[in-house]
């Protein structure tokens, strides 16, 4: 045949079978690795569409856990008198602060992105995990800059972690597979369900109280503390503001406890995500 | 003879009915999960199929038109052979890279520029990075939005967002590209200038499956017809054969299931309907600011005495447009032609659905809503704003003229020709 004909042979090692769904182990991974520009592209529009729409834009990321640290410091800390272990108020509430919100705003955004983009998922097909994931990304540049008022805080505390810092790449990343575990859970609940959406808030609050943010897992008797780590919340929190403090005791079992939960809902999520996904371009 | 890239084997697609209407509350679910245990079972007739048994293959290189009524499960096979739905039984095997375009416009979003649409929505269409980037001045050209092109989507007219949404799909360049009816808005000029792309897509060797209601286009493009009717091919083969047959189909009324009037149960009922002026190939389509005159077929199987005879014309939003009644109609057993005569239907360019109605002593006899949908396709010559536009689309001309002698300025005594107010609506201006 003609010359187009033989470029386009090249290809053929690219062969669609379309089929029934199969069983909950069917998952397509490696079609996620070909959409990782895609992903870039979600997160990229995410971030635009949230800044051009504020009035006072990236201040938002800063002021939003600035002023909730304030009003936590005065009154969990000034008035109520929850032990912090030494480390001064601001800081100990501004570190867990910063791993709660980023978990709490990607959960909620993640629950919510299959049915904002249902126009775009009956219309294309692409790998249907791009769009979870790309929420709990994009909650990271947040996330990014409240942290930089962090590394001011450090200053003016006088605040050196020393060799803990060296974790905090692991306490992070331990955060982002938290908030994704949770959230493709929620993203798949809310486009079968609509009315998850309506309980994530509610959801979202209550597991601030049943974390360290206000306080410290300290208040929890030791021997039951392993038991709090199946929050998995709990050891996301610890770390951070051991890490980022350098005081206070390294909260091991729990951390552990917590990764091994957070390992459990990344995976189950992406069975439970994906047995969704065969469906959703139907449902939603 | 060029291998087969597209095989399908008794596909079928089932949907729950109601299903794509309704979503479902977990308290539904819990509450359903009670009743099931009472013994209560799912009846079969809450399925419905919307394609079945369809078997095909289509060859590397080949241009595919997929015709059929509406509801006929052309999109969704589409949709089954783009992965965007899965099938409940049979399977499908395609060689190559697929690109798919059943809407205009993917992904756009009105916050965003011109510019990040174009990255948005190829991105979202399957380019990748490099793709687009390479060929951006491209598709900005071929838009014809280069000014435009750092605003945001929302300040752009419904025109202008179409343009830039085909220009990005037109540059799409998998190796199998899967079209639903996209083309069938939009103006006259631009559309010609899509199809021609397409032309140019297919002769470059790749491979095009095209679902469309303009047999124009079908006739332009495709090679070969395959024509679904209730989620079977009816008949598939050469183009000129298979359109023969649809279009006889269409004119005998037979397109439609439900519309077979000679049941005797039924006293009345409309059958097809057709525009017989502007004469074009299309028996469906209006492009002029002319005359126009519709036709729709009726079928009596008993008499009707004091007959009174509605008529609606809704937009796609499904706000009236048009409509008018008559009274007092006598009608034996027979079949009627009730035809319309406009001096113009000067409306917007877009699809338009009629509705008809038939009583018998404020007894509803037939109400029917005609398919296929009246294409308006007439050159826009309104306000290049959308919301500026309106639903009308009138030719105007403008003309000023001074009513009282200024006393210092002689000079505008002049004629001023030609001043443009708009895209594509010429206003003259004199002042005399």
């Amino acid at each position: 045949m003609s010359a187009p004909d033989a470029a386009a042979l090249t290809s053929d090692s690219l062969t669609l079978r379309i089929a029934p769904p199969k069983g909950w182990w069917d998952l397509h991974l490696g079609e996620l690795w070909q959409s990782r520009e895609l992903v870039y592209f979600f997160v990229w529009r995410d971030i635009k569409i949230r800044y051009k729409q504020t009035a006072i834009g990236a201040a938002w990321a800063v002021l939003q856990p600035f002023l909730a640290m304030v009003v936590f410091t005065l009154f969990f800390g000034k008035l109520a008198h929850i032990p912090s272990g030494g480390i001064p108020y601001p800081v100990f509430y501004y570190s867990a602060l910063l791993p709660w919100l980023y978990f709490a705003a990607s959960v909620q955004a993640a629950t919510n992105t299959i049915v904002e983009n249902q126009r775009v998922i009956t219309k294309v097909y692409f790998s249907r995990l791009a769009l979870p994931i790309s929420s709990v990304l994009s909650g990271l540049v947040d996330f990014v800059v409240g942290f930089v008022l962090f590394l001011f805080m450090m200053i003016y505390y006088g605040i050196r972690p020393g060799i803990p810092l060296l974790l905090f790449p692991f306490f992070l990343f331990l955060a982002v597979l938290t908030a994704l575990g949770v959230g493709l859970w929620l993203s798949a609940m809310n486009a079968i369900y609509r009315d998850v959406r309506y309980v994530v808030p509610f959801l979202v609050q209550f597991w601030l109280f049943a974390s360290p943010v206000a306080y410290s897992s300290s208040l929890v008797p030791e021997k039951w503390r392993w038991l709090y780590g199946l929050n998995p919340m709990a050891g996301v929190i610890e770390g951070f503001r051991w890490s980022l403090s350098g005081q206070g005791t390294p909260p091991g079992r729990m951390v552990l406890v917590s990764a091994v939960i957070v390992l459990f809902l990344v995976a189950s999520g992406l069975i439970y995500f994906q047995k969704m996904e065969t469906t959703v371009a139907d449902v939603v | 003879m060029s291998e087969t890239v597209i095989r399908v084997e008794s596909i079928g697609k089932r949907y729950r009915v109601g299903e794509r209407e309704r979503y479902v509350a977990l308290r539904d679910v819990l509450a359903n999960a009670i009743k099931f245990r009472r013994g209560e079972k799912r009846r079969p007739k809450d399925f419905v199929w919307a394609i079945r048994d369809v078997s095909f293959e289509v060859r590397r290189g080949e241009v595919v038109g997929l015709i059929g009524r509406n509801g006929a499960g052309k999109t969704t096979l589409l949709k089954l052979l783009a992965r965007i739905t899965r099938p409940t039984e049979g399977n499908a095997e395609i060689h190559g890279r697929v690109g798919s375009l059943l809407e205009v416009g993917t992904g756009f979003h009105p916050e965003l520029t011109g510019r990040e649409n174009i990255f948005l929505s190829g991105a979202i269409l399957g380019m990748s990075r490099a793709e687009i980037y390479r060929k951006f001045d491209e598709i900005v050209a071929f838009a014809e939005v280069e000014r435009f092109i750092d605003t945001p989507l929302k300040h752009y007219s419904s025109g202008m967002q179409m343009r830039l949404a085909f220009a990005v799909a037109a540059h799409l360049e998998p190796e199998i590209l899967l079209v639903d009816e996209v083309l069938a808005v939009g103006d006259l000029a631009f559309q010609k200038k899509c199809l021609g792309k397409m032309q140019e897509v297919s002769q470059s060797g790749r491979t095009i499956v095209f679902v469309s209601h303009q047999m124009n286009q079908i006739r332009r493009l495709c090679e070969r017809v395959m024509w679904l009717d209730a989620g079977e091919i009816r008949q598939s083969g050469a183009v000129p054969e298979v359109l023969a047959a649809y279009e006889t189909a269409l004119i005998a009324g037979v397109h439609e299931n439900e519309r077979q009037g000679d049941t005797p149960l039924v006293r009345a009922r409309f059958l097809s309907w057709e525009v017989l002026e502007p004469n074009r190939d299309e028996p469906n389509l209006y492009d002029s600011f002319g005359n126009l005159k519709i036709q729709f077929v009726l079928q009596v199987n008993r008499r009707i005495e004091f007959g009174h005879h509605g008529i609606g014309l809704y937009s796609q939003e499904g706000q009236l447009v048009w409509g008018t009644a008559t009274d007092n109609i006598s009608l034996g057993e027979a079949t009627y032609a009730f035809v319309y005569s406009l001096p113009s239907l000067p409306l917007r360019p877009g699809c338009y659905n009629w509705r008809v109605s038939l009583y018998d002593s404020s007894v509803l006899i037939d109400a029917w809503e005609c398919l296929p949908s009246l294409i308006v396709s007439t050159r826009p010559v309104t306000h290049p704003r959308d919301e500026w536009a309106g639903i009308l689309n009138i030719p105007c001309e403008l003309s000023v003229r001074q009513l009282q002698p200024q006393l210092k300025d002689m000079e505008s005594s002049g004629r001023v020709s030609s001043l443009k107010a708009g895209e594509s609506n010429e206003v003259r201006v004199h002042i005399d």
